[in-house]
C-alpha cells in the first residue's frame, strides 16, 4: 500500500480518532502493565530464592575455557599434513605483508635497492618515496577531475594541511593501510555480493554472518586475528577488511537486483550470452550502487584503521592513543584532528565519484587528451619526486616549518580547567548523583530472570511466539557466560546515551524538517559528523570531564545522535506535500498537523532511526572502555591486552548479543506500526 | 497504401517467416502443470478460479516475409507478452513459435543466441537503452558482443546512426537525449546487426503526437529501403492502419481477427473489433474496388479512346472522392491491367465517408 493510501486511511481515522485511539492505548498500556507485573513478581521471589535474583555461578557455562582450547588446538595442533595451520596462517600473513611493505614505501620509507648486474656489477641505492608536494597535487588533480575546482581545493588543501601541521608520516602510514585494505575489502566484498547474487543458498549463509559481521565490536575479533596472523599492520588490515566488508556486500547485491529489467532484456534480445550479460549489462548498471559500497568501505577502513593501532597498526589512531594514554590533550587532539581532515578528503572524494558525472570518451580526440588527468598525475609525481632529491623540503615538509597547535589546546586545556572547572564539576557529579547511578543500580540490582522475562514478554507483543524465542536465547547468553553484571553495565551506559541521544536528536529533526534550508545544513553537518571515526569523539569529552562515566557517556551521545536526527528528518520530510496540503484544508493547525499527521507517519522510521542510534552507542559504548568505564568494552580491551581469546570473543558475543535484542525488538516495533499505518 | 502495393504478393509466398501455433502464455505458480491438468486447453473460469493470468491464450498467426504485421489491442492484452514470446524472452507456457519452419522453443542456447545476434532485433515500448554507454555505444553494442572488432563495429554503427538522422548526437549519453532521440537510437541498435525479423513494442507510445507521426514517416521510409518483416505493436488504431499490411486484433490474451485494415473495417469479426474500428476515417482505409458496383464481367477500353475519368480499383475513397463528386453519373473503375471492373456512384462514397461518424455522436454535436 502506498503511503498516499496510509494517508487517506490516517485522515479518516482522525475523524474517528476518539474511537480508535482507545484500543491502541489499552494495548500499549497491557504490555506496560504486563512487564511491570513480571518484574514486581521476580523481586519478590528474588528475596526467597536466591537463583532467581542473581545467576548462580554454579551454572556458568564455561565457554572462554572451550573457546581457548579449540583455539589452542587450531594454533598448536591442527595441522594439514605438510604444514600446520599456524604456518599456514603465517604464510599468508607474510604473503599479506607484501603489498603493505610496497604502500610504506612508496609513502614513507622509500626503497633501498641492491642489484647484482653481470657488467656492472653491485649496484646499491636509495629510491626515494613520493615527495609530499606530489602526493598533495594528485590529490587536488583527483579532486578537480571528479567534480571540478571546489573539490580540487579541498582535496589539495586537507593534504596540505597535513604537511603543514606536521602530521604528514603518520597520516601517511594510515593512507597506506588504507590503500591496501581498500582494494582488499572491495574485492571481497564484491566477490561475495555476487556469489549471494548468483546463488541462493549463499545468500542465506552470507546475510547471517554479515549481520553477526556488523554488530560484533570490531576488538572481540581482534583477538583471535592476532593469534592466527601475528601482532601487527597485516593483522590490523585484515581486521579492517572484515569490519568493512559488509556494506560492500549489501551494496553489490542490491546494485545487481535492481538492474532494470528493460536493461537486461535489451542485453538479451541483442545476443548477450550469460557473462556478456553480466560483465556489460549488470555491473555497469550496478556501479552506482557499488561506488556507494565502496565509499562506504572507505570510511569504515579509516575507522577501523584507527582502532586497529592498538594490535600494531602505526599511524594517526597510535598518535591519539598514546597521547590518550598519557593524557597530552593537545597532540591527541592534533593528531585527531588530522585524522578528521582525512576522513573529510576521502569521503569527499569517493562520494564525488559516486555521483560522478560519467566522463565521456571521446572517439574524436586522441589517447594523451583521454587520459590527461592520469598522465598529468604522474608526471608530478615524478617530477616532484626528482626535485626531492635535490631539494630536502621538497621530499619531506621541513620541521622547521611545522605549525602545532598542541600549546594551543594545552592551553585551552588549562583554561578550562581554571575557569571552567567548578561548573563542569558541578555538571557531572549531578549526572553522576541523580542519572548514572540510580540507573546503573536499579538495572544491576535487577533480578536476571526479570529482565529475561520482559525481554521474552515484549518479544511475545511484538512478534509472537517465533520472536519471543529469537530473542530469548541471545538474552540468555550473557547469564550463561558468566557475564550478566558487565552486560548490564553496558545496557546502563547505552541506554541512557541512546535516551539522552533520542531526546536531543528527534527534536532537532524535527525542527530542521520544517524548512528546506536548514534541513540542507543540517545535513552537511550530519554527513560530516557521519565521517568521523568514534575515536576522535573521545578527545573533547576527556578533555571536559576527565576520564570515567560522564565522559564516555557524552562522547556515546554525541556519536550516537546522528541517526536519530537524520531519520526523524527523513521520516517527516517524506510526507508527500499533497498529504500535508490536504491536512491544511481540512482544517489543521501547524502543530496538529505535526502531531496528527506528520509524527505518526514519521514514527516507523524514527524507530528505525533509534535502533542506528543503539548500534552506534554500543560500537561507542566498546570504545570508551579507554578511558575508564568497567563494561564489556573493558572485558575485551583487558583480553586483548592478556591474549585472552576466549574472554575476549565471549564479551564480544555478549555485545553482539545486547544489539541482536534490540535490532530484532525495535525492527518487530517499526514493522507493527507500518501495518497499523498500512504502510507495508 | 503504396507499401501495401509494393508487397501486395506476400500472401503469395507459401512459407510464412514467422508463426506461432496454438502459443499460451500463463502466468502464476508452476504454470505448465497447471496446463496439463487442463489438457492444455484451460477455460477462462478454471484460470480464475487458480489465480492464473491468462496473458496470452490459443494464438495462431503467420508473419509472411517483407510484411508489416501489426498486433493492436487494449493495454493489458498481452500484446508485449506475445512479442516477446516470439523473441523468445518468454519461454511460451504452450505452444509452438516457428521461426523460418523451426520451433524456436526447441532451439538451445546457443543457438538461440545466435539467432538472437544475426537475425532478430526488437525496439522497446520503453526503449532500453543502456545509461552507461553513449550513443555510438549503445547502438554498437549488438555487434560488440558478437565479437566483432572495433573498428567494423563502430563504422557499422555510424552507418545506422545516420540511417536514422542522429549522426550529430553521437557522443551523447542516453539521459541528455529526448525521448524521440531515444527511441531512434533503440531502432538503430536493434537494425545494427541487419535482423531479418524486427521487433517493435509500441516504439512511438511513450511520443507526443508530432514526432509520433514524423517517426512514422520516418519507418516507412526505412522499411522501404530496408524491406523487413515486422512485428509491430500498438495500440493506435491510427497508427496500425498506417501502417500495416495486416493487423491482428488481441482482446484478453486472444486474437479476435486477423486481416488487412480494409477486411477488418468492412468485415468486423465481432461487436468488439467493429467499436475498435469505428472511429476511423473509411474514407481513408477501403477502398474503390470494395464498394463499387462491380461488372459482371471485366471490359477492356482502350485507354486512349475512353476521355471520362477512371479511378483505379486499389485508391482509396478519399482519394476519389472529388472525382466522383464532381461528376453527375457513375465513375469507372478500373484494375490494375487497365480494364474496367466496376462503378462507383456519389451515393456509395458520402455513405462510406459518413458512415461510422453517423452512430458515434455526429447528430448531436
Ligand atoms: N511477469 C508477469 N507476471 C504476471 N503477470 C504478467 C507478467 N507480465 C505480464 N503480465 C500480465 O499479462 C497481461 C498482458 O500483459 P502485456 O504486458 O502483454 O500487456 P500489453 O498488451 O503489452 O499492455 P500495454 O499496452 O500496457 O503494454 C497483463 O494482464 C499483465 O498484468
Ligand atoms: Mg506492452
Amino acid at each position: 500500500m502506498s503511503l498516499h493510501e496510509a494517508v487517506l486511511r490516517k485522515e479518516t481515522d482522525l475523524l474517528s480518532s476518539e474511537e480508535r485511539l482507545k484500543p491502541r492505548h489499552l494495548r500499549t498500556l497491557g504490555s506496560l502493565a504486563g512487564m511491570v507485573a513480571i518484574v514486581t513478581a521476580m523481586t519478590l521471589l528474588a528475596r526467597q530464592f536466591a537463583w532467581v535474583g542473581d545467576y548462580p555461578d554454579a551454572w556458568i557455562a564455561p565457554f572462554e575455557d572451550w573457546l581457548n582450547v579449540a583455539m589452542k588446538w587450531l594454533i598448536h595442533e591442527c595441522s594439514f599434513g605438510l604444514f600446520t595451520f599456524k604456518e599456514f596462517t603465517r604464510s599468508l600473513a607474510w604473503l599479506a605483508g607484501w603489498p603493505f611493505k610496497l604502500g610504506m614505501g612508496l609513502l614513507i620509507k622509500g626503497f633501498d635497492i641492491a642489484l647484482s648486474l653481470p657488467v656492472a656489477g653491485r649496484i646499491e641505492f636509495h629510491l626515494p618515496h613520493l615527495s609530499w608536494v606530489g602526493v598533495a597535487g594528485c590529490a587536488a588533480l583527483l579532486g578537480h577531475y571528479l567534480q571540478g575546482r571546489r573539490l580540487a581545493l579541498i582535496s589539495g588543501g586537507c593534504f596540505l594541511y597535513l604537511a603543514l601541521f606536521g602530521q604528514w608520516a603518520s597520516a601517511m602510514e594510515t593512507f597506506a593501510s588504507i590503500l591496501i585494505a581498500v582494494p582488499l575489502g572491495v574485492i571481497v566484498g564484491l566477490l561475495l555480493g555476487v556469489l549471494s547474487y548468483w546463488s541462493k543458498t549463499a545468500e542465506i549463509i552470507i546475510r547471517p554472518l554479515l549481520d553477526m559481521m556488523q554488530t560484533i565490536p570490531i576488538f572481540a575479533y581482534l583477538v583471535p586475528i592476532l593469534f592466527l596472523f601475528g601482532f601487527g599492520p597485516v593483522s590490523a588490515m585484515l581486521g579492517t577488511v572484515i569490519y568493512a566488508v559488509p556494506p560492500m556486500v549489501r551494496c553489490t547485491h542490491i546494485g545487481l537486483r535492481a538492474v532494470p529489467d528493460t536493461q537486461l532484456e535489451a542485453g538479451i534480445i541483442s545476443g548477450c550470452t550469460r557473462t556478456q550479460l553480466f560483465l556489460k549489462v549488470k555491473m555497469p548498471s550496478a556501479l552506482h550502487q557499488i561506488m556507494i559500497g565502496i565509499n562506504q568501505v572507505i570510511m569504515l577502513t579509516l575507522n577501523m584503521v584507527i582502532i586497529a593501532s592498538m594490535i600494531g597498526a602505526g599511524g594517526l589512531g597510535y598518535d591519539v592513543l598514546t597521547a590518550l594514554r598519557r593524557l597530552h590533550i593537545g597532540r591527541g587532539l592534533e593528531a585527531g584532528i588530522a585524522i578528521v581532515v582525512l576522513a573529510i578528503a576521502l569521503d569527499r572524494l569517493s562520494q564525488a565519484a559516486t555521483q560522478g558525472k560519467v566522463r565521456k570518451k571521446s572517439f574524436s580526440m586522441g589517447f594523451v587528451y583521454n587520459h590527461r588527468y592520469s598522465l598529468a598525475g604522474l608526471f608530478l609525481l615524478v617530477l616532484a619526486t626528482m626535485l626531492g632529491s635535490k631539494l630536502a623540503f621538497v621530499a619531506a615538509y621541513p620541521e622547521d616549518w611545522f605549525i602545532t597547535t598542541a600549546p594551543f589546546w594545552d592551553g585551552l586545556m588549562s583554561w578550562i580547567n581554571i575557569n571552567l572547572y567548578d561548573p563542569l564539576y558541578a555538571v557531572r557529579t549531578f549526572l553522576l548523583i541523580y542519572l548514572l547511578v540510580p540507573f546503573k543500580k536499579f538495572l544491576l540490582n535487577l533480578p536476571w530472570l526479570a529482565v529475561i522475562g520482559v525481554l521474552f514478554f515484549a518479544g511475545y507483543r511484538l512478534g509472537g511466539w517465533r520472536l519471543a524465542l529469537i530473542v530469548l536465547f541471545p538474552a540468555l547468553f550473557p547469564a550463561v557466560t558468566g557475564y550478566w553484571e558487565k552486560t548490564m553495565y553496558t545496557v546502563y551506559l547505552c541506554g541512557i546515551g541512546v535516551l539522552i541521544a533520542a531526546l536531543i536528536g528527534i527534536p532537532i529533526g524535527i525542527l530542521a524538517a520544517g524548512n528546506a534550508r536548514s534541513a540542507g545544513t543540517l545535513n552537511l553537518i550530519l554527513d560530516t559528523l557521519q565521517t568521523l571515526p568514534a575515536f576522535v569523539y573521545l578527545m573533547p569529552c576527556v578533555m571536559l570531564f576527565r576520564v570515567g562515566d560522564v565522559s564516555a557517556l557524552v562522547a556515546i551521545v554525541a556519536y550516537a545522535v546522528v541517526p536519530a536526527v537524520r531519520y526523524t528528518l527523513h521520516g517527516i520530510r517524506q510526507v508527500p506535500v499533497s498529504v500535508l496540503e490536504a491536512s491544511a484544508m481540512s482544517g489543521c493547525r501547524r502543530d496538529q498537523i505535526l502531531t496528527k499527521v506528520q509524527l505518526p507517519l514519521a514514527l516507523p522510521q524514527i524507530l528505525l532511526g533509534i535502533n542506528q542510534t543503539i548500534m552506534l552507542a554500543l560500537s561507542m559504548v566498546v570504545i570508551t572502555s579507554l578511558i575508564g568505564t568497567s563494561d564489556l568494552g573493558q572485558e575485551v580491551y583487558i583480553a586483548l591486552t592478556k591474549a585472552d581469546i576466549g574472554r575476549g570473543l565471549v564479551a564480544g558475543l555478549g555485545v553482539a548479543c545486547i544489539a541482536t535484542v534490540s535490532d530484532r525488538l525495535i525492527q518487530a516495533a517499526a514493522e507493527l506500526k507500518k501495518e497499523r499505518l498500512g504502510l507495508t | 497504401m503504396n507499401l501495401a502495393t509494393q508487397t501486395a504478393d506476400f500472401r503469395n509466398e507459401p512459407e510464412p517467416k514467422l508463426a506461432c501455433r496454438n502459443v499460451w502464455k500463463i502466468f502464476g505458480n508452476r504454470p505448465r502443470r497447471f496446463m496439463a491438468r487442463h489438457d492444455n486447453n484451460p477455460s477462462d473460469e478454471a484460470l480464475a478460479a487458480d489465480n492464473y493470468i491468462g496473458a496470452v491464450r490459443r494464438v495462431n498467426l503467420d508473419v509472411y516475409p517483407g510484411e508489416i504485421f501489426v498486433i493492436m489491442g487494449l493495454s493489458g492484452s498481452g500484446k508485449s507478452t506475445i512479442v516477446r514470446c516470439m523473441s523468445r524472452l518468454h519461454d511460451p507456457t504452450h505452444g509452438e513459435i516457428l521461426f523460418d519452419g523451426r520451433d524456436l522453443s526447441k532451439v538451445g542456447k546457443k543457438d538461440l543466441i545466435q539467432i538472437r545476434r544475426h537475425k532478430m532485433g526488437m525496439v522497446f515500448q520503453h526503449f532500453g537503452l543502456l545509461p552507461h554507454r553513449n550513443v555510438l555505444e549503445n547502438v554498437a553494442f549488438p555487434l560488440e558482443v558478437q565479437g566483432k572488432g572495433k573498428r567494423k563495429r563502430i563504422e557499422r554503427a555510424r552507418e545506422v546512426i545516420e540511417l536514422v538522422g542522429l549522426e550529430d548526437r553521437i557522443d551523447n549519453m542516453p539521459s541528455e537525449l529526448s525521448g524521440g532521440e531515444q527511441q531512434r537510437v533503440g531502432i538503430a541498435r536493434s537494425l545494427a546487426v541487419e535482423p531479418e525479423v524486427w521487433f517493435l513494442d509500441e516504439p512511438f507510445s511513450a511520443l507526443d503526437p508530432l514526432i509520433r507521426s514524423e517517426m512514422q514517416d520516418e519507418f516507412l521510409r526505412l522499411q522501404r529501403l530496408l524491406h523487413k518483416t515486422i512485428v509491430f505493436i500498438t495500440h493506435d488504431f491510427d497508427e496500425a492502419i498506417r501502417l500495416a499490411d495486416r493487423i491482428a486484433i488481441m482482446k484478453d490474451g486472444e486474437i479476435v481477427q486477423t486481416g488487412t485494415p480494409e477486411e477488418l473495417l468492412i468485415n468486423p469479426a465481432n461487436d468488439y473489433v467493429a467499436e475498435f474500428t469505428s472511429r476511423i476515417p473509411r474514407g481513408k482505409v477501403i477502398s474503390a474496388q470494395a464498394v463499387m458496383d462491380p461488372l459482371p464481367r471485366p471490359e477492356a477500353v482502350a485507354s486512349d479512346e475512353y476521355d471520362a475519368p477512371l479511378i483505379s480499383c486499389e485508391s482509396t475513397i478519399d482519394e476519389c472522392a472529388q472525382c466522383v463528386l464532381t461528376q453527375k453519373g457513375p465513375v469507372a473503375v478500373s484494375d490494375l491491367d487497365g480494364k474496367i471492373v466496376g462503378r462507383l456512384n456519389r451515393e456509395t462514397v458520402i455513405e462510406t465517408i459518413f458512415s461510422n461518424t453517423s452512430d458515434n455522436g455526429y447528430e448531436s454535436s
